[in-house]
């Protein structure tokens, strides 16, 4: 039966080609707007590494004065140097580290330097973040003691400096400074790059890691947010004792169960430090895994967001259209129909046979609303934002655009398949 | 032409009628949402800066490493662009107006014990040439006097806040919510613990980024800085059709200067604010090709449903031909029904449109949607359903009426 139905979709896309032309152009415009939304949106709200996103957390204090206190409020998103110091040699978690980010000058031999990013961090960021390692490895607590030398790469890096291969052991010049390569990384591209939100989340790896100390003791310059309060000029805001929150700490505990202890620990010290007098405010810690984290810091564009919704609207509109449409159509075969029905068919039958040639539509809209979502991530590529290059269509989108297509022109059809149903034969066929 | 037989014949297609009036109306709430949207951003897009935009050249440098001696290079630097054919200006400064880059903002308060800041603005480091160069206008006080300047370095090297000398050029906005309605210039206001005397107001000078807040709430301090502390370097040329030039004959004068650096970045002042608004021309875009389609989209709708019920009523109009209507008549009963149809969906988009942006005054922060664009919408569906009726319409007024006499 359905091969027969296909077989009268088609006849009847044959006698009205402006009206299926039509209905098929504004499906696939609907799903063609609403697929490359989405799919930018998916690609955006993604979770960096869902293997352990929800046993990595981003730790905040709020070592702020009582000036401009709201209780409840949100402490700083970066914490100061010296509880990052703290936490992290009290070493509560799993795995820890604290990081920020850096803009420094690479200078290759035999080329001209340039600047690039680069991560001050401590050396169990490597394990914790899965970071795949293609040559060497990362560095030791003792290489962090150390203010040691030392420095991972990306593959990137590796390329562009060293020509690619084995290059650790080789010697890389940071702001004027000889490091020590000990690791070079595998490809690998973290999006966004959830660890320090402050910058655009959406660019590439950092170029270069080395450890936080060694970074403080060349005096490497540094990028990214930072906030000092109370009389603060004059001071180094890099020093240990510095009222300044610039630096990200993340925890990795072995169990997402573990959260309610850690953060009971982390009132805790809050609680010693306002004994100590560093802390004045009531203790207000906050500790979110990867996803809240990224919720809570709203990495999708406003922009972005705004388009899903106008998309979907406008699929909404082509879908009402498609309705309008399919029903003129069914309305005006009331004689086909009415033959049919005085021939036997059932209700039921003509009902599916309605459904068939919208599903048939969805199939076509489908196909062309495919290319449509192509151009349309084409487009968004051209663009210069950082997450540009990312914006591709992978098989559960591909899968998603013909589902969404057919059950959208499905629903479409149902009201005229079923008011198709409601042609009297009898009357139809006195009528002729 | 009455409306009742419109009326009556449209009972008899409800559904169909129905349809129309749904797709009219959220058209109508999104189109209408979408404009709003697109004037905003117009409005963003559009912003003066406060400075004169055409002329400036942006040149960023940085040494490798720690720079020894970089104010007495940075005074080189200058001196050696000034020479450049075709500079009227340069200048150091920490920032710009819409600088994607970095902004810095400080609070500022009227006394100097208060525990919240009054209101926070741009922080902009000025040296002698800056307010010429930059093509800032003072529409009341004074410029910097030679000594009210400070190098960097010496502002670094003081202990604490003391020995701070104190002026401040603030923009006509920031005074005006320092002091409502009073004279500015010669008050007091506090930078931390520092007292600085406003000695200018400045017609206008934008924010680094708007979303910091108010967006021309900015003021100048006479601090000179060098390349090496986050300064960067202004030229401003005479002509703004030979900027690349300028631009190209002022980086070699720079590396001139001192080979061992890196140009950052170099560009002409409105690439810089091109950059910025880039995402909200992408909007404007976007939104303008949604709104253009889905209105052709509508009006193909519109037509087809129109041609589905012409030749639905083919023997009824041939009937009421034969029986005396004109062919004007006919036409208009397609034109008024289509009137009341739109008619119907606006009214229903008008309040589908506030909800819609009631949901995005929520989620997106943005104001209400002002009531001017209710009739620029109307005045749109309207145009856009009579020409979408047209052509079903003249052709039911082709109809002849011997088609009345045609036997069924």
């Amino acid at each position: 039966m359905f091969g027969y139905y296909c077989n009268l979709a088609v006849r009847s896309f044959r006698r009205n080609r402006m009206l299926t032309a039509l209905m098929v152009l504004a499906i696939a415009l609907g799903i063609g707007a609403s697929m490359t939304t989405l799919t930018v949106f998916h690609v955006l709200s993604g979770d960096p590494i869902p293997a352990k996103s929800d046993r990595l957390f981003h730790v905040q204090l709020d070592p702020e004065p009582m000036t401009g206190y709201t209780a409840g409020g949100e402490p700083s998103r970066n914490m100061t140097r010296f509880d990052s110091e703290t936490l992290l040699h009290e070493a509560r978690g799993k795995r820890q580290a604290f990081m920020s980010g850096g803009f420094v000058a690479l200078e290759p031999e035999g080329a001209s330097p340039y600047f690039t990013d680069a991560r001050y961090t401590t050396g169990e960021f490597f394990p914790m973040f899965d970071a795949p390692l293609a040559f060497g490895r990362g560095w030791s607590a003792q290489d962090d003691a150390d203010a040691a030398r030392v420095a991972v790469i990306s593959a990137e890096t590796n390329q562009k400096v060293f020509g690619g291969g084995d290059s650790t052991g080789k010697t890389l010049r940071i702001d004027g400074n000889a490091f020590q390569v000990i690791g070079v990384l595998a490809p690998w591209r973290p999006t966004p790059r959830f660890w320090d939100l402050n910058l655009d989340g959406f660019e590439p790896l950092e170029s270069v890691f080395v450890p936080f100390s060694a970074a403080m003791d060349a005096k490497l310059s540094r990028m990214g947010s930072m906030s000092c309060w109370g009389d603060s000029s004059g001071i180094d805001s890099n020093a240990r004792n510095a009222p300044c929150a610039w630096l990200q700490y993340w925890v990795e505990l072995d169990s997402p169960g573990d959260a309610a202890a850690y953060r009971d620990y982390l009132l805790a010290y809050s609680e010693q430090q306002r004994q100590a007098g560093r802390f004045v405010r009531p203790a207000n810690v906050r500790l979110r895994d990867v996803r809240a984290h990224l919720d809570y810091a709203r990495i999708v564009p406003g922009d972005v967001r705004l388009q899903v919704w106008l998309a979907f609207g406008f699929l909404l509109v082509c879908l009402v259209n498609t309705v309008g449409l399919l029903l003129a159509k069914s309305l005006r075969r009331a004689s086909e129909i009415g033959v049919r029905r005085s021939l036997g068919a059932s209700r039921k039958a003509i009902f599916a046979q309605f459904l068939v040639e919208a599903g048939t539509i969805g199939v076509a809209g489908g196909i062309a609303g495919l290319a449509v979502a192509l151009c349309g991530l084409w487009a968004v590529r051209q663009a210069p934002s950082a997450y540009a290059e990312l914006a591709r269509l992978d098989p559960t989108m591909l899968l998603t655009t013909f589902v969404l297509s057919i059950v959208a022109t499905l629903l479409a059809g149902l009201l005229p398949a079923w008011r198709a149903t409601q042609v009297m034969p009898a009357i139809q066929l006195k009528s002729n | 032409m009455h409306v009742h037989p419109i009326v009556s014949s449209l009972r008899r297609h409800r559904t169909a009628a129905l349809l129309i009036v749904l797709e009219i109306a959220l058209t109508c709430a999104i189109v209408c949402n979408a404009l709003f949207l697109i004037g905003e951003r117009i409005d963003a897009v559009r912003r003066p800066s406060g400075i004169a935009e055409r002329e400036l050249l942006q040149i960023r440098l940085s040494g490798i490493g720690p720079q020894t001696d970089a104010g007495a290079r940075t005074r080189e630097d200058l001196a050696a662009l000034r020479a450049v054919p075709g500079v009227v200006g340069a200048t150091v400064t920490n920032q710009l107006p819409f600088y994607r880059f970095s902004s810095s903002n400080s609070g500022v308060s009227l006394t100097a014990d208060q525990a919240q800041p009054t209101l926070h603005a741009a922080r902009y480091h000025a040296d002698e040439t800056t307010i010429a160069t930059l093509g800032i206008r003072l529409v009341a006080g004074r410029d910097f006097l030679p000594d009210e300047y400070m190098d960097v370095a010496e502002v670094e090297a003081l202990d604490g806040s003391e020995g701070m000398r104190g002026a401040t050029i603030v923009t006509a906005s920031m005074a005006e919510r320092l002091f409502p309605g009073e004279q500015a210039v010669g008050r007091t206001v506090y930078f931390g613990p520092i007292p600085l005397t406003i000695v200018g107001i400045a017609e206008s000078l934008a924010r680094p980024s708007p979303s910091d807040g108010e967006g021309t709430f900015s003021f100048l301090l006479p601090i000179r800085l060098h390349y090496n502390n986050g300064g960067t370097y202004l030229i401003r040329v005479s002509d703004p059709a030979r900027r690349d030039a300028v631009l190209a004959a002022a980086v070699a004068a720079l590396e001139a200067v001192d080979p061992d650096r890196l140009i950052l970045a170099h560009s002409a002042y409105e690439a810089i604010r091109a950059d910025y608004f880039r995402n909200d021309r992408e909007m404007i875009g976007l939104l303008s090709t949604v709104s253009i389609v889905l209105l052709v989209v509508t009006a193909f709708g519109i037509v087809g449903l129109a041609s589905f019920w012409v030749q639905q009523r083919t023997r009824q109009i041939g009937v009421r031909r034969a029986l005396g209507a004109t062919r004007a008549q006919i036409l208009r009963h397609f034109q008024i029904e289509n009137f009341l149809l739109t008619s119907t969906g606006i009214v229903l988009g008008m309040a589908l449109a506030y909800a819609l942006n009631q949901l995005m005054m929520g989620r997106y922060e943005l104001p209400r949607l002002p009531l001017a664009y209710l009739p620029v919408c109307t005045v749109l569906l309207w145009a856009l359903g009579q020409a979408a009726v047209l052509w079903p319409a003249l052709r039911a007024a082709a109809i002849s009426p011997a088609i009345a006499t045609r036997a069924a």
